[in-house]
């Protein structure tokens, strides 16, 4: 038993995840996967498709519970987990906000969210249905729902996918705001190195599947030293230190 | 990010004026439904007139007939009879249906168990459920209603069973990482997703029960529309028995504008606003 108020981070020590078809074909997604992320700290999955990272953050999230090894959520806030999936998976009968309130536990219901909805850009958008918005603002509202909850873990799933560049760099931006106002533990996955240097304190680098941690990449700098001639120092010796990935 | 295009803008611009141009778009379609059944009421008062029998009245005659049996009170006694147990045969069949449908749709094993039930109940003929409720449980409401909710249910599990197989598992995914309640996830998740499948299952249910409920009626009760067409159907009074079909044919048709159609638009409101 961890003391209360110990910073407990989020630790995942997965020995094997074998998907088994119907037919008996099997598939070791995952082998020996071990990783730590700090109490309040913005992590990165990095890994090449389809090596298993959306099978890590299901195994997490609790959806499935066919695996051998154990892992260990980090407390606090309202001691719940909190997840923007590869989809934004909004309930398209429920408005923006219904959808955001849903989500939160029976006691933060009516809570205040306008600060939250103003930040995402969403002010207006709340009395919206969700086929009303753009993939771009229906992600925005993800991240809402996520947020709104005050979780103790947050894992997202590559939540700029199939975004154009420019709106995905505003989302980008969108997140490290409000992570900022409340830093939670996050894992993000992401097979886009650019984005994972940007937004991590470190990224966790996994091989080919089955996914299995290659090493850890620490950006230590503050994230508004980020500028593109630092982006490209950055570049250049995570390229160095693991010569092989994109 | 509002979409620039003005193809999209106009469903917003249409629920703006939504109470005037409404009013006109739901006046072309019952206007075209009134001339067409007068148009059916005046072929039918020229064959009447063409072959005058006591067996085929004319218009006019199930018209004074439908009067007179309004008059007395006759009329809404049995109609309101009738329309009592088409409800609670609905209600019954509908909530019944619903549950077994969604647990064979979800559990693989027990459709493939229970699926052999389904089908031999969807072949029983209405008639033999009936009598078979009569001779087990009495000549009883309870029986007449019953009868009538077991005929349904089969059809709403099949349908039922086909909405739950379609229901895509990343809401309840993400329903279960959110922690929804119960009541939540039933009102939220599930309900909505199977709406069209239960708008289905009621259309031809509506239709379906009251016409059972008529032979229930007619086998083992002293009121309702089927007990009366019966009584006249003895007396060989054709106006009669016209009068009251149409009454509650009638009656039906304004279930089906006033609360069928006006419930289901409530239900899709979100998918008339396409983005
Ligand atoms: N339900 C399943 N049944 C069988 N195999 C599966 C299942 N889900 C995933 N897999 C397999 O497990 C491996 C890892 O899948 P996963 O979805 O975790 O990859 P990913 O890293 O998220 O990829 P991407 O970047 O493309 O999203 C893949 O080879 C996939 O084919
Ligand atoms: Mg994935």
């Amino acid at each position: 038993m961890q003391p209360v108020g110990a910073a407990v981070p989020l630790r995942v020590d997965i020995a094997e995840k074998i998907f088994r078809s119907a037919q008996g074909v099997s598939v070791t997604a995952l082998q020996d996967l071990s990783f730590e992320v700090r109490q309040g700290e913005f992590a990165c999955l990095l890994g090449p498709s389809g090596c298993g990272k959306t099978t890590t953050l299901r195994i997490l999230l609790g959806l499935d519970k066919d695996f051998s090894g154990s892992f260990q959520l980090p407390e606090g806030g309202s001691n719940r987990i909190a997840a923007v999936f590869q989809e934004p998976t909004l309930l398209p009968w429920r408005t923006v906000e219904q959808n955001v309130r849903l989500a939160l536990p029976k006691g933060l219901r009516t809570k205040n969210l306008d600060g939250l909805f103003d930040t995402l850009g969403l002010a207006g958008m709340r009395s919206l249905y969700p086929a009303e918005l753009s993939l771009g603002l229906a992600r925005r509202a993800a991240l809402a729902r996520a947020f709104a909850t005050e979780p103790a873990v947050l894992l997202l799933d590559e939540p700029f996918a199939s975004l154009d560049e420019r709106t995905a760099e505003r989302l980008r931006h969108l997140l490290l705001t409000v992570w900022s106002a409340r830093p939670t533990t996050a894992l993000m996955v992401t097979h886009n190195l650019r984005e994972a240097l940007m937004l991590s304190d470190r990224i966790i680098v996994l091989s080919q599947r089955p996914a299995h941690v290659l090493g850890m990449f620490d950006v230590r700098l503050p994230r508004h030293y980020r500028n593109p001639q630092v982006m490209s120092d950055l570049l250049r010796s995570f390229h160095q230190k693991f010569p092989g990935v994109a | 990010m509002t979409a620039p295009d003005t193809g999209d803008r106009t469903p917003g611009v249409a629920a703006g004026i939504s109470s005037q141009s409404g009013l006109a778009t739901a006046a072309a379609p019952v206007l075209t439904i009134a001339v067409s059944l007068l148009g059916l009421c005046l072929l039918w008062g020229l064959a009447a007139n063409a072959w005058p029998s006591r067996a085929f009245p004319g218009p006019g005659q199930v018209w004074q007939v439908l009067l007179a049996e309004a008059a007395n009170g006759d009329l809404f006694c049995h109609l309101g009879a009738t329309l009592g147990r088409v409800a609670a045969a609905y209600v019954i069949a509908m909530v019944f249906g619903s549950v077994i449908g969604v647990l064979l749709g979800s559990y693989r094993r027990a459709d493939r168990f229970f699926s052999p039930w389904v089908i031999l109940f969807l072949n029983i003929p209405a008639l033999v459920v009936i009598v078979l409720a009569y001779i087990w449980f009495g000549l009883n409401e309870a029986a007449a209603i019953g009868a009538v909710a077991v005929n349904k249910i089969p059809n709403v599990v099949v349908t039922m069973r086909e909405g739950a197989r379609a229901l895509d598992p990343g809401y309840a995914e993400m329903a279960a990482v959110y922690r929804f309640g119960p009541l939540d996830r039933i009102r939220h998740v599930l309900l909505p997703q199977l709406q069209p499948y239960l708008a289905a299952a009621s259309r031809s249910g509506i239709a379906l029960i009251w016409k059972i409920v008529l032979v229930v009626e007619l086998l083992g009760r002293s009121n309702g529309v089927g007990f009366q067409i019966y009584l006249y159907f003895q007396l060989f009074d054709v106006a009669a028995i016209l009068a009251y079909t149409l009454a509650f044919v009638a009656v039906m048709l304004v279930i089906e504008l006033l609360l069928v159609q006006p419930v289901e638009r409530h239900a899709t409101r979100w998918r008339r606003r396409p983005a």
